[in-house]
């Protein structure tokens, strides 16, 4: 249910520049990515076609931690397109969250590329043309996605980390997109019970969500998801 | 739904064969407490199935690390209620982020209790609560400022406690992943309620703003795995301590919390 949401967000931003069926191929296309991926497991990870190769993160705890290397990408190379020309009357306090999260994001993905060390996936290419980056709306509701997306990332990888050092600054990074994820939420709709809004805090539980990179429970996996962002797309074969 | 996808996962995963001891899979599901849930796991069928255990803490760890987050959600449900109910404190504008805490705070109490219990332990009683500490913030239920104060204080000091307290839930499945997930939410509270003060969502440096400084001692950490990160980004180093939200020892948390513990 919530996974249906947040796949809405998706969709609502994806809907608007690129069309509904053009967000069906991207879909499609990132599908059959992982298919690709998946058939190709433990050989070489093959080629996903005439727009690159496929990339896939690996398993155990480097795969986890390059997981989250691919998202950090993602969501670092989204930011700097932001702050590149900020969309139309953005304010200045507007621009100064946008600017803080920009350089924790690189932040992330810089530590990531360090830690990984020869174990790192490769730099990956991106293709934000769903992204109207003049418009608020579509600027905001982007970040929140990726966010909110990072949030359950983190959440559900958590139990499968085995390293207690791994697992305690996978904690450290996830509690900052948790932060990003409110103010974001706050931005688009101001004082209101959005910040942990009841589409992604179960209401019953207090329970934050949680999903595992190849979920499909409710909508298409978070794998599945950032491929739609992505020219190099990944696969995490290995992972849950 | 959500609790019974795990439940359909774990059993699965016992179906095709994968090492979980009995007592893994149990904590699997119960990690979301929910006694309904509790009866659709099919023990029969689960002890029948081979018992490998993978590495992980006893049930009584996992208590004692649930009972001391218990004690703190105790604390926050406590504060946010008597926020709640007292005369022209919170501004009308304000009531539904509140609201909205409080609402997590209760059920984060009741999900604890159902697990803890269900683990076979015990759940602390409430303790007495005295959030003037003695006197250090009288104005406390009066003084918006204060109140807000004290409540980014109870929210930061919870995210801190929840990290730390992750690596001794290692290998307790579901439980661990309930709470990652209380901890997200702690984080998203923080920001809205710091940015209600006027400040930054994520803490910077180690300032604290008015608060006592313990609760934000060795957040300006820039060393992870060993890597210095200021070296190895381009971000500024402010932006490295901000990227980072540090753990705290379950000793330092409850020193904290101790002043506005009566009993």
């Amino acid at each position: 249910m919530k996974e249906q949401k947040l796949h809405n967000y998706f969709q609502e931003v994806l809907h608007a520049p690129v069309g509904r069926k053009g967000f069906l191929k991207y879909t499609a296309f990132s599908g059959a990515a992982v298919m690709l991926g998946l058939s190709s497991c433990k050989k070489d990870h093959g080629s996903g076609g005439s727009t690159g190769t496929t990339i896939d993160v690996g398993s155990g705890d480097t795969g986890i931690l390059n997981f989250a290397y691919a998202l950090e990408q993602l969501e670092a190379a989204f930011y700097i397109k932001v702050n590149a020309s900020f969309y139309t009357n953005a304010t200045t306090a507007e621009q100064a969250i946008l600017s803080d999260i920009m350089n924790h994001e690189i932040t992330h993905r810089d530590f990531f590329k360090s830690a990984l060390g020869s174990g790192a996936i490769g730099t990956l290419q991106f293709n934000f043309s769903s992204v109207d980056f003049t418009s608020r709306t579509s600027v905001l509701a982007t970040a929140k996605a990726l966010e909110d997306t990072g949030v359950s990332a983190y959440n559900g990888a958590g139990q499968y980390i085995t390293s207690s050092d791994y697992l305690t600054v996978a904690g450290k990074i996830v509690s900052v997109e948790a932060r990003h994820a409110a103010a974001i939420r706050d931005l688009i709709n101001p004082l209101s019970a959005d910040f942990a809004g009841d589409d992604v805090v179960s209401a019953s539980t207090g329970l934050d969500f949680s999903r595992t990179p190849n979920s499909t429970t409710g909508g298409p996996s978070i794998v599945a998801t950032a491929n739609t962002f992505l020219t190099t797309k990944i696969s995490a074969t290995q992972l849950p | 739904m959500k609790a019974l996808n795990i439940i359909e996962e774990a059993y699965s995963e016992e179906v095709i064969g994968k090492n979980f001891s009995r007592r893994e899979t149990l904590t699997k599901g119960l990690g979301f407490g929910l006694k309904a849930a509790l009866a659709m796991i099919p023990l029969g069928i689960l002890d029948a199935v081979g018992n490998k255990a993978k590495a992980g803490p006893t049930n009584s760890a996992i208590v004692t690390v649930l009972n001391f987050a218990l004690t703190l959600e105790w604390l926050e449900s406590t504060y946010y209620k008597m926020g709640l109910s007292a005369n022209s404190l919170i501004p009308a504008a304000d009531m539904v982020v509140f609201a909205q805490i409080s609402k997590h705070e209760t059920a984060h109490v009741a999900l604890l209790q159902t697990t803890i219990t269900s683990l076979g332990g015990t759940p602390v009683a409430s303790p007495t609560f005295d959030f003037t500490a003695g006197g250090t913030y009288s104005d406390v239920f009066t003084n918006y400022q204060t109140f807000l104060a004290l409540s980014n204080a109870f929210e930061d000091t919870g995210v801190r406690a929840y990290k730390g307290a992750a690596p001794s839930l290692l290998g307790a499945g579901a439980v661990l992943t309930a709470a990652l997930d209380i901890h997200s939410v702690e984080a998203r509270h923080a920001s809205e309620v710091r940015r209600l003060r006027g400040l930054k969502g994520w803490i910077s440096n180690a300032e604290p703003n008015g608060l006592p400084p313990a609760i934000y001692a060795g957040e300006d950490n820039t060393t992870q795995l060993n890597i210095n990160v200021t070296t190895v980004t381009t971000a500024p180093a402010i932006s490295v301590t901000e990227a980072f939200d540090e753990p705290l020892a379950m000793s330092a948390v409850l020193a904290i919390a101790g002043p506005f513990i009566v009993s």
